[in-house]
């Protein structure tokens, strides 16, 4: 259990802000401290594309910027291209001897608009052709940035102002796209979700994925607040209930092998999770039921490849 | 000099750009393009150029990473057709709004639908207001000489614009036609390798891409036109140095046969040489018919247009795409540079060779002779598709 290893890894953490306090982003926003702590865990010796989306805006209205370390925004679907090019544009430089060789990690990081929807088709060919590199999604399920509308990434029954709860239709009619398992089936180094209500835990697994040589996919669960209609100080709560619920597992999947950072032998009641968030509140019992049972069958095929099949 | 060898227009332009030594190359395959990527895909494999090669899944994906790679600090280069262009539109503004010098040579085809895989101006034309430098070239030779231009150009200190070449897919890009190839110390000398102002690193940390409130964003964008308008000495001088070590001058507008002539042909691209062969003719007969090219598209060489077209009673121009509801874009250019003219010739806008339809010299005499007939009956405003059934 990774609870056992905070007082050590508290320490190891750098107290240097690399994601600086002053930007823009809402009360509570969860993303925001999953980025501080993605930038936290890799140090200065980074170079950052970042997809169009709520980080980008929030963190660089022109004159000002927020980053303390290289950093790069393009446009919206194509961060792991622009981080592909950044990658291979070191190591030619490198081999050319027009910069130093040294260590530095190039990361790409997007929403779930960014990477589910309009960016898989650049991400998928960036883990394809084997960069060494780092993507990050950020997920909060929604598209935030341009006022809250439906992604592949939104969770069934979920309100949005494009999956709206209507006389004929109850909020979001499809299933949340499994990202992580898109990327595990390219068959990449390492894939895991992370959550920054487990910051010791999302913080070794980036640390992980960037040491590991090759591509890496690291899914972080971003609660926000003002898309998922809940109180800005129940964002570390809710965090930990997608967890607890297995709405939102963490696991790892390293060359191939799963393994889940933490098992619940008894999960949580979806509802625990529901209620605290104004996007579930037209849910009925058995949408509710609905999602309690995929939400169970979906953790026990994930305990089953972790080796945990009961 | 160089050796003169007979090669492909294609090869010539990838082994130019193996001397150039570039050091990322990212492209996706689509017809007309693909000789020129095949080439340089094999001098990579065979360790003939030392450069980052890859095949990416899309064309916008393909200039993402040579955005990536520019802003890193790398020499890169892409090219694309067409369907591919329009697909990395969205890029072409990116790239030369946050200023990073690349070259994109694009081998010009048609743009769906209907699908035809030949050549005309229409996929160029559709990211005219891009804010990259734009060429159009009329042979091999100015294919191979114009990435060494290009590259000297868009890495300037003062300039910091990525550039296009254009060249007509098919009737240049799968010729095989005599080039004079240049030694590599002296492409050395005159392209050294690629110092960036900015670049990303650790070392010195910048944010690129930032965005910008309405407070800030009109004086970015003017600042960045006035830096491409103002690029225009350096566009003539890196000519001039080119000029000075190979003897082959070039300039933003070029002329052939005007002293005096009445009538002047304007083309574009490949159209320059067919349409020469027409006007040696027409002056045999003893007509006063001259050619004005453009070479240059953007920055547009207003004065350079109004200079060469100063004394002529009418001008013919042939646009090779169409800009549907309106008229030939050229066609557009042209009469907009000429109006604040005191004295000013007609303009009769042709298109033609649309989708790769050959136009002949015999195509541009016919063209001069409906021309003159419809302005000496008053249709000062002419403009036709030429050469087309129904």
């Amino acid at each position: 259990m990774t609870e056992n290893l905070n007082v050590f890894a508290v320490r190891t953490l750098t107290q240097k802000e690399y994601f600086t306090p002053g930007h823009r982003s809402c009360q509570g926003c969860a993303e925001a401290l999953a980025v501080r702590l993605v930038a936290k865990a890799l140090g200065g010796n980074v170079i950052i594309a970042n997809a169009t989306g709520c980080m980008e805006i929030v963190s660089s209205p022109l004159p000002y910027t927020a980053w303390r370390v290289p950093w790069f925004h393009v446009a919206f679907e194509n961060t792991a291209a622009v981080a592909s090019g950044i990658e291979s544009a070191l190591k030619v430089l490198m081999r050319k001897g027009r910069i130093p060789r040294k260590k530095i990690v190039t990361l790409a990081m997007g929403g779930d608009g960014g990477t589910a929807d309009i960016g898989l088709q650049a991400l998928s060919g960036a883990l394809e052709r084997g960069h060494n590199f780092l993507y990050v999604c950020t997920d909060n399920e929604a598209y935030m940035n341009t006022g809250i509308q439906r992604s592949s990434s939104t969770p069934f029954g979920a309100s949005t102002t494009t999956s709206p709860v209507g006389r004929v239709q109850m909020g979001q009619i499809t299933w949340k796209k499994n990202m992580p398992a898109i990327a595990a089936a390219h068959n990449i180094p390492y894939v895991a979700t992370a959550c920054p209500s487990y910051p010791i835990d999302l913080v070794q697994k980036v640390k992980k994925a960037a040491d590991i040589e090759g591509p890496a996919y690291v899914h972080i669960l971003s609660v926000c607040p003002t898309g998922w209609r809940s109180a800005p100080e129940l964002s570390i709560r809710l965090g930990r209930l997608a967890v607890e619920t297995g709405i939102f597992p963490l696991y790892e999947v390293e060359k191939g092998q799963y393994r889940l950072s933490i098992d619940f032998p008894k999960l949580k009641s979806i509802k625990d999770y529901t209620k605290l968030q104004g996007r579930f509140r037209h849910l009925t019992d058995e949408m509710i039921e609905e999602i309690e049972t995929r939400v169970h069958k979906e953790y026990e095929q994930l305990r089953a490849k972790a080796g945990k099949g009961s | 000099m160089g050796k003169r060898i007979g090669m492909e227009v294609s090869i010539a332009a990838a082994e130019a750009v193996k001397q150039a030594n570039v050091d990322l190359i990212s492209a996706y395959p689509i017809t007309p393009q693909t000789h020129i990527v095949e080439h340089l895909s094999e001098l990579v494999a065979n360790g003939d150029l030392d450069a980052e090669f890859f095949c990416v899944e899309s064309e916008h994906s393909a200039l993402s990473v040579c955005v990536g790679a520019a802003a890193t600090g790398a020499r890169t280069f892409t090219c694309t057709s067409s369907q591919g262009l329009a697909l990395m539109s969205e890029i072409t503004y990116i790239a030369s709004g946050l200023r990073l010098p690349m070259l994109m040579i694009i081998s010009n085809r048609t743009i769906s639908a209907p699908l035809s895989i030949w050549n005309d101006h229409s996929d160029t034309m559709s990211i005219r207001d891009c804010g990259w430098i734009q060429f159009f070239v009329e042979n091999g030779q100015e294919v191979y000489d114009h990435v060494f231009v290009s590259y000297r150009l868009g890495e300037d200190k003062n300039v910091l614009f990525p550039v296009i070449i254009n060249m007509d897919g098919f009737i240049l890009s799968h010729v095989i036609e005599p080039i004079e190839l240049i030694e590599q110390e002296k492409i050395d000398q005159f392209l050294p390798p690629y110092q960036p102002v900015h670049q990303l690193h650790p070392d010195h940390p910048v944010t690129m891409g930032a965005f910008a409130l309405p407070a800030i964003f009109a004086e970015t964008k003017k600042a960045q036109e006035e830096a491409l308008r103002s690029s225009m000495p350096k566009i003539i001088e890196t000519w001039k140095a080119f000029g000075d070590m190979t003897g082959r001058y070039y300039h933003p507008v070029e002329t052939y046969k005007t002293e005096d002539a009445d009538t002047l042909l304007l083309t574009m691209g490949s159209f320059g040489e067919t349409a020469s062969v027409a006007v040696d003719k027409m002056r045999e007969e003893g007509r006063s018919v001259g050619l004005v090219k453009i070479r240059l598209w953007r920055p547009f060489p207003f004065d350079d247009l109004k200079q060469a077209t100063l004394h002529a009673k009418r001008l013919v121009v042939i646009d090779r795409a169409i800009s549907v509801g309106a008229c030939g874009p050229v066609a557009s250019e042209v009469k907009a540079a000429l109006y604040g003219n005191d004295r000013r010739p007609s303009v009769y806008n042709f298109v033609a060779g649309i989708s790769g339809r050959d136009v002949t010299p015999s195509d541009f005499i016919k063209m001069v002779d409906k021309a003159e007939l419809e302005i000496e009956e008053g249709n000062r405003e002419g403009y036709e598709i030429y050469g087309v059934r129904g």
